[in-house]
């Protein structure tokens, strides 16, 4: 039953992943991505980490995708459909992404994991918390608070970059 | 874990997605979709650190808080590419790569 349930999500994450790249309307493309995103977060739900599968939800799902929607209506009309690539572009595109795949799981393959299955973790709320608070061994403070100064700093970039300017 | 799947089927699985997104990085000419190509990439690193930290050290949660951190630089690095898009717009009319080359020198 988990089996199948992962060969269906995997099967929809790469079919989608395909589309996003390939398809020629833009509003499209930002929808296949969305169910990528959400079969990615119906994996995180299978490996029992159900925090990340539900930020993966409202921020990669709810937040981003609304974002690029938006910008999307923005900036191009709905039914405009992109140029195609060229095809010598795609063909040389397509060999080097080849390529790299096929080192890639050269070396997956070739490399014998080892197989740890008895332990588990505790992956409820209190001891995320606890650890992203945490600066003992194994916390997470310090990354925790660059990266509310990073929100911040984005925050207060992106308005100024978007800000229309003023006629001198 | 998950029965009769190992840890090989994820790393296949983020390995394509990965590619795929790069071969998008690649050939697409418009912003928004590079951006995701991006976005893509960035999810199957998130499905790599969550499938090595449940099959290789399932007593600690490094691969689940690096993906969360993976999410929010994401969603930083998406708000501020979208106002950069828009501001090119405005001042272009073209969001496209190829056309939109003002700052090249």
């Amino acid at each position: 039953m988990e089996k199948a349930m992962f060969y269906i999500l995997s099967g929809m994450i790469l079919v989608f992943s395909l589309l996003t790249v390939t398809s020629r309307r833009i509003l499209r493309a930002a929808v296949y991505l969305l169910f990528v995103l959400l079969g990615s977060a119906g994996l995180f739900f299978m490996l029992n980490f159900n925090f990340l599968a539900a930020v993966q939800l409202t921020v990669y799902a709810g937040g981003i995708i609304v974002l690029i929607i938006f910008s999307i209506m923005l900036t191009s009309h709905v039914n405009e459909k992109l140029e195609a690539a060229g095809a010598k572009k795609s063909v040389f595109s397509f060999l080097a992404v080849a390529a790299g795949a096929a080192v890639t799981l050269y070396a997956i393959l070739n490399y014998s994991f080892p197989s740890v299955s008895d332990r588990v973790n505790d992956s409820s709320m209190k001891t995320i918390g606890t650890m992203l608070l945490s600066y003992k061994d194994d916390g997470y403070v310090l990354p925790f608070e660059v990266i509310s100064i990073l929100l911040l700093a984005a925050m207060v970039g992106a308005i100024i970059i978007a800000k229309r300017e003023h006629k001198l | 874990m998950i029965e009769g799947i190992g840890l090989e089927y994820f790393l296949i699985l983020s390995t394509i997605v990965f590619f795929t997104g790069i071969y998008g990085f690649l050939t697409r000419k418009n912003l928004i979709t590079i951006l995701m190509s991006t976005e893509l990439i960035l999810n199957a690193v998130n499905i790599n650190f969550v499938a090595f930290n449940k099959y290789l050290y399932p007593e600690k949660l490094e691969g689940q808080f690096f993906a969360l951190f993976v999410i929010a630089i994401a969603a930083t690095e998406v708000a501020v590419a979208i106002a950069i898009i828009i501001s090119l717009y405005r001042r272009l009319k073209t969001i496209d790569v190829e056309k939109a080359n003002e700052m090249k020198y």
